[in-house]
């Protein structure tokens, strides 16, 4: 078990030396050296699973803790690991699926003059993920959930002198931090009614069904936690920051901003569990959110052009499926979708990065077409993702949207309507994708001809708010050079290698989990997490499962053939592609316009009338009478020896004053 | 020496003597206990037997000093370069390991008295003698470059360096006041001469003498107040006079309250509380740079030591009498010190000031008069010792030769010369500044709760505010270290440098506000900054140490245990 320390220590040392060694590691040193660090994280998690496999399923729970950081009466807060089959699962497939992208990036960021600093931010987010999803107390696991969003921030900014990409980072960091308030509150609570973080005393007892707890501090715990997951998931209402953070480097938002990162919100609320067993309000606003996010997400999808704004609301739109699963009860299809979504969503950035990079970063669609006959490993890699993200039996979506659509339909029909929609835009979405991308006309000679203005009105068209052009046009002066300089040429092996692992990992992956020959190895693996006592255990029967299946892939198939249809030829089809879509559905612009309008004047006031004057004035007040006071003191401290001794002499005749008063009293 | 402990040691007994009294053999002693004549020997019970174990450290260090010296003597005059640091390390190293041994051994002796009664042989002592052996070995890795920079270097400094810190181990050990007294003189007098010890800057000239003026003053103070407590309570050994309060009220508490005062004044000038601080600012300013991180860490550490001895220990039946004192002594002092460490434009000043600051929350855990508070105590000066050490040891590489550069605009654009360096410097502000995940933070956490737990929430409001007023200082230095310098900017020079300016009267104050500061800064010399070796292993170790006692409870459980067994 203590290969436990090495999945946390391994991503750490990456992070440090590529930190300290700075520039001294040069371009491709520093990827390897990153990719072997998350790799050896990767070992040391498959070790630890299979220690605690080969242990009965009722004791597969280790804490193992590295040192107390601070005794206080009887908090005490140690900062340890917890070794359970979902903290294990989750860190399978962080530093499994984070092994292949940090691979990847070696080939993706060749030349880039910051090349060690990026790796030093991709173990460090291993590191902080890996800890988020280990920590045995919830203060610990904040610490990780600070730590990934410190390096969100860092990557979507990476390319910092666009302003585009610095904005987005803001954005996601602010949207950020509004969670994070919520999760503050969350551990403010809990200290109150627990006294403790961590999970062996909060939450064990609740699940051993040994207490209960009041139903409305359930609730609200649970509620300020699923405010924290809702902003790190990207679900409503604050999913905004998601597809602006598409600004970072493609391997940033296969990592972070697709397969790893945004499932956190999802593990908390499985973490969260036996306290949200206790709230059906919360479990009702959980998965509310999840079907809403799903069907608003996969609606926007339709009709964005740029390749990765598509993949990052189809994120958001899945995403709410885990959310939707969670709020049913049925925890174990959420993470099922989780896993499978990793694989395939990773799949797709990859593949998507590999055409970007074969175009010189390229990311409108719309100036793509034919790329099939160029890409011979990336386009049948992006043709697995498609299915399986558009649930096409086999592939993995299908197995594990069906069970959720399953868990959402026993909570309620209403729920699995709109999940069932969103499959159906789902794929649509994407049929509308590869059409795009790897059909129809090479777009992209002409498109490099007249680049600038043609390019540029189509992008303005169709790009949603806050998108500036810098987006399209890459960072720095790579894009415009390449241009026009040869055919779009396949990626180098860094690169493909690991689309082959995941596209192998999109066909096959559902056998982890499928429903039928006692395959079911997930379930079986977390069920000691989610006994009865934390989730109430329903079945839906057989027949239901085959009626709701057959409705479900009925949709995917018919959104599947419309897009297949509607855009074989097509490039634009203003009917389809309403600009309420592509604004989507106007919320940006209503925050944006809520907040310049009557906010900013509120804030005008307040800067100018309350800040200044009152405020201010209070901060320059202590700082004038600091200053005045050190002023005063000043004169004191002349200098000269015969008045130090005269102070201290009067020092001395007030405390022997003091000490006469006492005695004659 | 033997008379006197000889003696203090029979009036402790209590030996009745109204005449002169044959003890045994060889061995008279005078009316009062105040003379002995003769030879003691081991059949009496006054015979003294010198348990050698319980100074070890001390005699290691004042044995090793007079080694240092003889070796000088054989040497040619210029002996390989670095021999005398390292062979004072060594020295101090030796020491530390049998103080180390004396912890483990000190387990089994808890409040046990050695030499009739003078030394004091428990793991709080113990506790302190690593500390010191600590900074001692620090210390003189840090002083070698700065030496031989300055064309200083020879035997003495390290010899003056260890005499010191064997004074500063008899504070530590103490068992009784004339103890206390010795250790303090015997420190003061080393430090004295390392303040000057900058033979061609009259700064150090100048802060020798000041503090050699100012300290002989207190000592004269401080030793009033021990004829006074002696008058009251007729010993002078801590345990002896807490047996005799406990027991009877004085005679006259006006004399003991005198007695009291007087030396809470004496320690309150070693450790530089307001108001008995003012030689503080203008010695750390002037004494060779390294020396100002070992007079910081090691006077500090005994200063407080003997405090704690005395007002908990001694005069612990007093607590309602000088637990006002100490409160207001507290409050001033962490006001005075974040207030003035905010108006300084010299680095070296505003650290003389911060260290002012640093001591009030060290009185937090004095007043606070629980076992808790004690310990909180000890931990904060245990994780000062490395913060200020590292901190001095960052300002000398930074300063240049002659200490050219200690304004602020020096440290400008530190992290732009040297990387590794201002990243040490950083982490050495954020703890003293009390940033979580450094010790600082658990130092200043531990004192304030020991004072909540007393019901101090005014001293714990007001603390609290001081460290938000003092994070100002530190965290304007952790941002002139990432600023870059302005390349076209030109070296503008600014007259004098902050208040108090060696005997030259009044200076302009300086703004508060950041810009006009950043303004009126000199512009930072250029080039990569090289850091001797030593040097960088002292910081290096300074900050491992800071992060590892801030992430962990290690170095608290450690004080912990010094104190339960008090």
């Amino acid at each position: 078990m203590n290969a436990a320390y090495l999945i946390v220590a391994l991503p750490l040392a990456g992070a440090l030396i590529l930190l300290f060694g700075g520039r001294r590691i040069t371009d491709p040193v520093s990827g390897w050296l990153a990719t072997a660090m998350a790799a050896g994280s990767f070992v040391a998690t498959v070790v630890v699973w299979a220690t605690l496999l080969g242990r009965p399923s009722s004791s597969r729970s280790v804490d193992k803790t590295i040192f107390t950081w601070m005794p206080v009466g009887t908090l005490h807060v140690s900062f340890g690991l917890t070794l359970d089959p979902l903290s294990i699962l989750w860190s399978l497939f962080v530093t499994g699926v984070g092994t292949l992208i940090t691979m990847y990036s070696i080939g993706y960021m060749r030349g880039d003059p910051s090349f060690s600093r990026f790796f030093f931010y991709l173990n460090a987010f291993i590191f902080s993920m890996v800890i988020l999803v280990l920590a045995d107390n919830y203060l610990f696991s904040f610490l990780g959930w600070e730590g990934v969003g410190f390096c969100s921030y860092g990557l979507v900014g990476f390319w910092f002198d666009r302003d585009s990409a610095a904005v987005a980072a803001k954005k996601a960091f602010v949207t950020n931090r509004v969670g994070d308030f919520g999760f503050m509150v969350a551990l403010y609570l809990m200290f109150a009614h627990f006294g403790s973080f961590n999970y062996s005393v909060v939450l064990a007892p609740l699940a051993a069904g040994h207490a209960t707890i009041a139903t409305s501090t359930a609730t609200f715990i649970a509620v300020m936690l699923v405010l924290g997951a809702v902003a790190k998931s990207a679900q409503i209402p604050l999913y905004m920051w998601l597809p602006d953070a598409m600004e970072g480097p493609t391997p940033v938002s296969a990592l972070i901003h697709a397969a790893t990162m945004v499932t956190a919100g999802v593990y908390l609320i499985a973490r969260t569990a036996p306290i949200i067993h206790f709230s059906p309000d919360a479990q009702w606003i959980i998965a509310s959110i999840g079907a809403g996010t799903c069907f608003l997400a996969a609606t926007i999808a339709c009709v964005q052009d740029d390749i990765k704004r598509v993949l990052a609301y189809s994120t958001i739109s899945q995403i709410g499926y885990m959310f939707l699963a969670e709020g049913s009860g049925d925890y174990q299809a959420g993470i099922y979708h989780t896993v499978m979504h990793a694989f395939f969503k990773a799949l797709l950035f990859l593949a998507a990065g590999a055409v970007i990079h074969a175009l010189h970063d390229e990311q409108n669609m719309k100036r793509m077409g034919n790329l099939r006959k160029y890409l011979p490993i990336t386009f049948p890699a992006f043709i697995v993702g498609f299915l399986a993200l558009a649930a096409i039996p086999p592939f993995d979506g299908f197995w594990s949207k069906d069970e959720v659509l399953a868990a959402a339909w026993h909570k309620s029909p209403v729920l699995w309507a709109f999940g069932v929609a969103a499959a159906g835009l789902t794929a649509y979405y994407m049929s509308r994708q590869v059409r795009l991308v790897f059909w129809g006309k090479s777009r992209w000679e002409t498109a490099a001809a007249d680049h600038g203005a043609a390019g540029d009105t189509g992008h303005s068209a169709a790009g949603d708010t806050g998108h500036s052009v810098a987006g399209d046009t890459g960072h720095g002066s790579v894009g415009e050079s390449g241009h026009g300089s040869g055919a779009p040429h396949e990626a180098p092996w860094t690169m493909t290698v690991p689309l082959v692992i995941l596209a192998v990992a999109s066909t096959f992956g559902w056998l982890l989990n499928a429903d039928f020959g006692g395959l079911d190895f997930i379930n079986k693996w977390l069920a000691p997490i989610f006994p009865s006592t934390v989730a109430t255990p329903f079945t839906v029967s057989t027949d239901t499962k085959w009626v709701l299946g057959i409705v479900a892939t009925a949709f995917s198939l018919t959104g599947l053939a419309l897009g297949m249809g509607l855009w074989r030829k097509a490039v634009s089809r203003p009917a389809l592609e309403p600009a309420f879509l592509a604004h989507a559905w106007y919320i940006d612009e209503g925050i944006a316009a809520a907040v310049s309008g009557p906010l900013a004047r509120m804030a005008t006031r307040f800067s100018f009338v309350v800040d200044a004057t009152w405020v201010d004035g209070l901060v320059n007040g202590v700082a004038r009478s600091a200053a005045g006071a050190g002023r005063q003191l000043r004169r004191v401290q002349t200098g000269y020896v015969r008045n130090y001794a005269l102070a201290i002499g009067i020092g001395t005749v007030i405390v022997l004053f003091y000490v006469s008063v006492r005695a004659g009293s | 020496m033997s008379i006197a402990l000889l003696a203090s040691n029979l009036v402790a007994a209590g030996t009745p003597a109204s005449t002169t009294t044959t003890v045994a053999k060889n061995c008279t002693v005078a009316p009062g206990g105040t003379k002995v004549v003769g030879l003691c020997t081991s059949a009496n019970s006054l015979h003294i037997s010198v348990a050698y174990r319980s100074i070890a450290p001390m005699l290691i260090l004042a044995i090793g000093a007079l080694v240092l010296l003889a070796v000088s003597a054989v040497l040619p005059k210029r002996p390989r370069v670095g021999l005398y640091p390292a062979l004072t390390s060594a020295i101090g190293g030796l020491a530390l390991l049998a103080a180390v041994l004396q912890w483990f051994d000190g387990a089994a002796k808890a409040g046990t008295v050695e030499i009739g009664g003078q030394i004091f042989y428990d793991r709080f002592s113990v506790l302190l003698l690593i500390l010191i052996s600590i900074a001692v070995i620090l210390s003189s890795l840090a002083s070698d470059g700065y030496l031989r920079r300055e064309g200083l270097d020879g035997v003495e400094a390290y010899v003056l360096m260890l005499m010191s810190a064997t004074g500063a181990m008899l504070m530590a050990e103490a068992g009784g006041l004339i103890m206390l007294f010795l250790g303090l003189e015997i420190m003061s007098i080393s430090l004295y001469v390392m303040a000057a010890f900058h033979r061609r800057r009259t700064q150090s000239g100048e802060a020798g003498l000041k503090y050699f003026i100012l300290g002989s003053f207190s000592s004269a103070l401080f030793l009033y107040g021990v004829a006074l407590v002696y008058g009251a309570t007729g010993s002078t050994q801590f345990t002896q006079i807490a047996s005799y309060l406990a027991g009877n009220v004085p005679a006259n508490t006006g004399v003991l309250l005198a007695g009291m005062a007087l030396l809470i004044v004496g320690l309150g000038f070693k450790v530089a509380a307001v108001p008995f601080h003012f030689w503080t600012p203008d010695v750390y300013q002037g004494s060779p740079t390294p020396f100002t991180g070992f007079m910081a860490a090691v006077a500090k550490a005994a200063g407080f030591a003997g405090l704690l001895r005395v007002l908990t220990q001694a005069l612990g039946t007093q607590q309602a009498d000088w637990k006002p004192i100490v409160w207001l002594l507290a409050v001033l002092t962490l006001g005075v010190g974040a207030v003035m460490a905010i108006a300084q434009k010299d680095l070296k000043r505003m650290l003389a000031y911060s260290s002012i600051s640093q001591a009030g929350y060290v009185l937090l855990g004095v007043q606070a008069a629980t076992t808790q508070g004690s310990s909180a105590a000890l931990f904060y000066l245990f994780t000062y010792t490395f913060i200020v050490i590292g901190t001095f040891a960052v300002v000398d590489v930074v300063q240049g030769k002659g200490e050219a550069r200690t304004d602020l605009g020096a440290i400008r654009g530190l992290a732009r010369r040297n990387p590794l360096l201002g990243a040490a410097m950083l982490v050495l502000l954020l703890a003293q500044a009390g940033v979580p995940f450094t010790s600082g933070f658990l130092a200043k956490f531990y004192v304030i709760q020991a004072s909540v737990d007393q019901g101090q929430y005014y001293l714990a409001v007001i603390a609290m505010l001081a460290a938000a007023v003092a994070a100002f200082f530190y965290l304007r230095v952790g941002l002139l270290i990432y600023q870059a310098p302005d390349e076209a900017e030109a070296p503008v020079s600014t007259p004098g440098g902050g208040d108090g300016v060696f005997l030259a009267g009044l200076e302009p104050v300086p703004s508060l506000d950041g810009n006009v500061a950043t303004a009126v800064l000199q512009a930072p010399p250029s080039g990569r900054i090289r850091v001797p070796g030593a040097t960088a292993l002292v910081i290096g170790v300074s900050v491992l140490f800071t992060i590892a006692a801030g992430v962990s409870s290690f170095a608290i459980d450690f004080a912990k245990a010094a104190y339960s067994l008090l």
